[in-house]
């Protein structure tokens, strides 16, 4: 979201809002994340195994992003972003519960329990090939446009390994910042990192995300979702609009 | 290995995980406040310059580079430093996991974490091969 608003309002050049971006989402993630792994809701076995495929879909990402011509970028951005908005206004899956454990998964100790209203529950981890395969996706698009690709990562995590919706949204969370690390070193060696800008960006987003979880469980998260799809499917037909015609 | 020595481990590995990520964001936050308020008082007025790509010079571009920056009271040198400090922490967390693995002997992930670290050493190298 902040990449089309610094390129599409401001006028930022594409590659300082990408590095700017990148770096406000690493804040974030690592700034949430402290406090859900205290919780006991983020599995930290399945997040480091993913981020072997999201770190290298990340490096993948940020050598291709140098290679190709900025207006790609901006139309790869509009794709995405549709693609995000579509996501965001499917309904949260159910949990099935009671399902047979998987071999791959229990031999590298995923399966865990988290905590619930009604006590601890455990849950069983399935699919863990396919679920890497669509981690290196998520890592490649957050490589090449600077951001988390939660949503990437969210559909690998609920609908191939079937994790619960609370582990899935923290745990993807939890990789996010290491995601965005991998790439934020290319980034910064290139020049893309520029601190007057990244400044503002960075503590808004800290800010606005501290702001966010306060206010947050006051709105009713139906119309809220619906705005925020809403807003980025028109940011997404602008990035598209500006990609094919040059303009960025 | 017992079951009960693992789960216990696996809660304080947890604990301080936490932490760590928590003081990384607040010291580079910190930092970044720090430098952007300077820089605002002597650089507020001017106009921006974000339109056009020219790439950062090298002294923002590498870490002794920007630590002579930031160390000469660079305000800009200082974000940098405070950015930089904000793109070690998660390389830090998967350093600090690759340790705690190999105190509960889960070599398996020991060589999991292992992998990550060096992918993101690699780029934090620059990636030079890219």
């Amino acid at each position: 979201m902040v990449t089309p608003l610094l390129t599409l309002a401001f006028g930022v050049d594409i590659r300082y809002a990408v590095g700017a971006t990148l770096v406000s989402v690493i804040a974030t993630s690592s700034g949430a994340a402290a406090a859900y792994v205290r919780e006991g809701f983020t599995n930290i076995r399945i997040g480091m195994f993913l981020e072997v495929a999201t770190t290298l879909g990340a490096v993948t990402g940020a050598a291709v992003a140098l290679r190709i011509p900025t207006s790609a970028i901006a139309v790869i951005f509009g794709l995405v972003l549709l693609y995000s908005a579509y996501v965001s206004r499917r309904p949260i899956p159910a949990t099935i519960e009671g399902d047979a454990p998987d071999h791959l998964a229990r031999w590298l100790r995923m399966d865990s329990t988290y905590p619930s209203v009604d006590g601890t529950k455990a849950y069983h981890v399935h699919n863990v090939p396919s679920g890497f395969g669509l981690m290196y996706v998520a890592g490649v698009v957050s490589g090449l446009l600077g951001i988390g690709s939660g949503s990437v990562k969210v559909i690998a995590m609920d609908q191939a390994m079937r994790i619960p919706f609370k582990v899935s949204t923290t745990t993807s969370n939890f990789m996010i910042g290491v995601t965005a690390a991998a790439s934020a070193g290319v980034y910064l060696k290139r020049g893309y990192v520029d601190p007057g800008l990244a400044m503002p960006v960075m503590l808004g987003v800290l800010l606005g995300s501290f702001l966010g979880a306060r206010v947050l469980p006051r709105l009713r998260a139906r119309a809220l979702r619906m705005v925020f799809s809403l807003v980025v499917a028109a940011l997404a037909l602008e990035m598209l609009y500006h990609g094919l015609t040059g303009r960025i | 290995m017992s079951s009960t020595s693992r789960a216990w481990n696996d809660e304080r590995l947890e604990r301080i995980i936490g932490t760590l990520l928590q003081v990384g964001v607040v010291l580079s936050g910190a930092l970044v406040v720090t430098g952007g308020v300077t820089y605002l008082i002597r650089h507020g007025s001017e106009p921006s310059r974000y339109g056009t790509f020219a790439g950062e010079p090298s002294d923002l571009r590498t870490l002794s580079g920007i630590v002579g920056y930031a160390l000469s009271l660079h305000a800009r040198g200082i974000i940098q430093l405070g950015l930089l400090f904000l793109i070690a922490t998660p390389v830090a967390r998967v350093a600090f996991s690759a340790a705690a693995f190999a105190l509960e002997r889960d070599w398996l992930y020991v060589a999991v974490t292992s992998v990550v670290l060096a992918v993101l050493l690699f780029s934090l190298a620059g990636g030079h091969l890219l």
